[in-house]
């Protein structure tokens, strides 16, 4: 069953084009990344699926309720997380949990089993006030709050934007117990490696879709051959391999460079060349393609 | 590269009351080297950082930063260092050019310095035209270049990054690391903090911060093939675990 579905959906702020015909579907049960760089427009979409904006051209529908229309139909059934911390920053942590409870008529007890796991880990802090937690129990507690009224779907705009890995490891583990309790999940992110944590994935850029698939879909869809080049002079390699008249493109990519060749060159020949160009310690080899490497050749197209 | 180090820490230690937030951490850094710096949040990387920036005086221990001491000379490391972050680095509502002029004036570079300075970086940029925008209108991939640019408009031996390249898509934030390659080519230390882990790939060699004490120091290949790891997440995750509260 369709949970959400965006028909080419347009929203410019004055002159600026915050989303140029975005469509998408989202399944029950399913965790959906919303994958993209700051100003791609993942924001905004959140935005008018949560009624908070209304798209200018192309309609959305969040459990079959129009996002203009039933908008406060969807507000009762959604949970959304945003961006930027939201809850009130004088209330304590207990508090805050209270009043998202009882504004949605419900108690802490009712759900407390769907909020357990995260809420025990800043229990021991319930009588702190929220502005002074630090950023990953900040996280949690808004969590937390986007969950105690059972939503259907969650709507999580870049959790785990500036929180360190442990917390976002935890942070994934939990959504894919929540997803277990029948959530939907729509989560955005600019960290191409959490891509692999989601069911299916869209990528965006400036307010158009890339690619809608799942990860493994997204990867095997790179169709050109792809090389590790393992060196420890990356800057002066990097300059010679952007010499090389059959290099297609090379850029860094962690401790290795990865490199795309025009269809007539070996490893054997770039090889050559770079013991020729002074660089004999160079290892070079075929290797899969990561998310990032498929955002990256779909943003050249 | 050679033996040059400059940033040398030996026994650094940062008490609050009763509470260590830094424990006797000793590393060096050498010239040319692109080091990155994690830790867990509350691991005591901020404090560590503020230390050798001359932003907070240590407990006990030593340490000297482009040749001047911690102790003695935080004023001269201030002046001989280079600083980027996430939140601070420009001013939005001044143009490029008045920023450049800005920086440089602070950091006592002569009006002709600044015209040669201004002049260099816009072309090395591509930013010529952009000259009279002002920064806040740029897109946010410039302006970390341009920050980064003009963190090194003073020539220091030394540039700290604070979470240098989050947010931006992959082709522009691989641009920033080419600056930094570039840089560190020519000599400049580069000392990053990052959470993404991703990101402390790209650096020569990584320390991890863990209840205050440097857990572990090496190339992320080292480091990954130590602790048996897939990626420098796996490698943090199973360093940091311990202190996951925060």
């Amino acid at each position: 069953m369709t949970t959400i579905d965006v028909r080419d959906v347009y929203k410019n702020y004055g002159k600026t084009r915050a989303l140029e015909g975005i469509s998408l579907r989202v399944e029950e049960g399913e965790i959906f990344g919303l994958i993209g760089p700051d100003g791609a427009g993942k924001t905004t979409l959140f935005r008018i699926l949560t009624t908070l904006l209304t798209p200018d051209k192309g309609s959305a529908t969040v459990l079959d309720y129009d996002v203009v229309k039933d908008f406060k139909a969807i507000r009762k059934l959604v949970g959304y997380m945003p961006g930027r911390f939201s809850l009130y920053q004088d209330l304590t942590v207990l508090e805050n949990l209270q009043f998202f409870a009882q504004v949605f008529g419900s108690t802490i007890e009712e759900n407390y089993y769907l909020i357990k796991d995260i809420y025990q880990q800043i229990e021991p802090f319930k009588h702190r006030r929220a502005g002074q937690l630090s950023g990953g129990m900040k996280q949690k507690l808004a969590l937390s709050c986007a969950l105690i009224h059972k939503p259907r779907i969650l709507f999580l705009d870049e959790p785990t934007t500036g929180v360190d890995a442990v917390s976002r490891k935890e942070f994934w583990d939990m959504l894919h117990r929540l997803r277990k309790e029948g959530i939907t999940i729509l989560v955005s992110t600019p960290y191409m490696d959490e891509a692999g944590k989601c069911d299916r994935i869209a990528l965006i850029q400036k307010g158009r879709l890339l690619a809608i698939d799942t990860p493994e879909g997204i990867v095997n869809s790179f169709e050109k051959p792809l090389w590790a080049v393992q060196t420890d002079q990356m800057h002066l390699v990097l300059q010679a391999l952007r010499r090389h008249p059959n290099v297609a493109s090379v850029f860094p990519f962690g401790d290795v460079l990865h490199l795309t060749p025009k269809s007539d060159l070996t490893t054997g020949e770039l090889s050559n060349y770079l013991l020729n160009s002074g660089f004999p310690d160079v290892d070079i080899s075929l290797i899969p393609a990561t998310i990032e490497d498929c955002f990256m050749e779909l943003m050249a197209e | 590269m050679t033996h040059e180090p400059v940033i040398i820490a030996r026994q650094l230690t940062k008490r609050f009351g009763p509470f260590t937030a830094v424990d006797a951490i000793s590393f060096e850094v050498e010239k040319g080297e692109i080091f990155g710096f994690l830790g867990a949040n509350g691991a005591g990387k901020t404090t560590a950082m503020r230390m050798l920036t001359g932003l907070l005086t240590p407990t006990s221990g030593q340490a000297s930063v482009a040749g001047f001491d911690v102790f003695r000379s935080a004023e001269q490391i201030k002046r001989h260092i280079g600083y980027m972050s996430q939140r601070f680095s420009l001013y939005e509502d001044l143009t490029v050019k008045e920023n450049i002029r800005l920086f440089g004036t602070i950091y006592g570079l002569t009006q002709r310095q600044i015209g040669d300075k201004t002049f260099q970086l816009l072309r090395k940029l591509g930013l010529s035209d952009e000259a009279k925008q002002q920064v806040g209108a740029l897109p946010l991939g410039w302006k970390q270049k341009l920050a980064f640019s003009i963190a090194l408009i003073h020539e220091p031996k030394i540039v700290f990054l604070d979470e240098p390249t989050g947010g931006v898509d992959p082709v522009t934030r691989r641009q920033f690391w080419e600056l930094i390659y570039q840089a560190a080519h020519e000599g400049v230390t580069v000392f990053v903090t990052t959470h993404y882990m991703d990101e402390s790939e790209y650096c020569h060699r990584v320390s991890i911060m863990v209840d205050g004490r440097i857990a572990a120091l090496d190339t992320p290949r080292q480091l990954k093939l130590t602790y048996e790891a897939d990626s420098m997440d796996e490698v943090f995750v199973k360093l940091a675990r311990t202190t996951s509260l925060s």
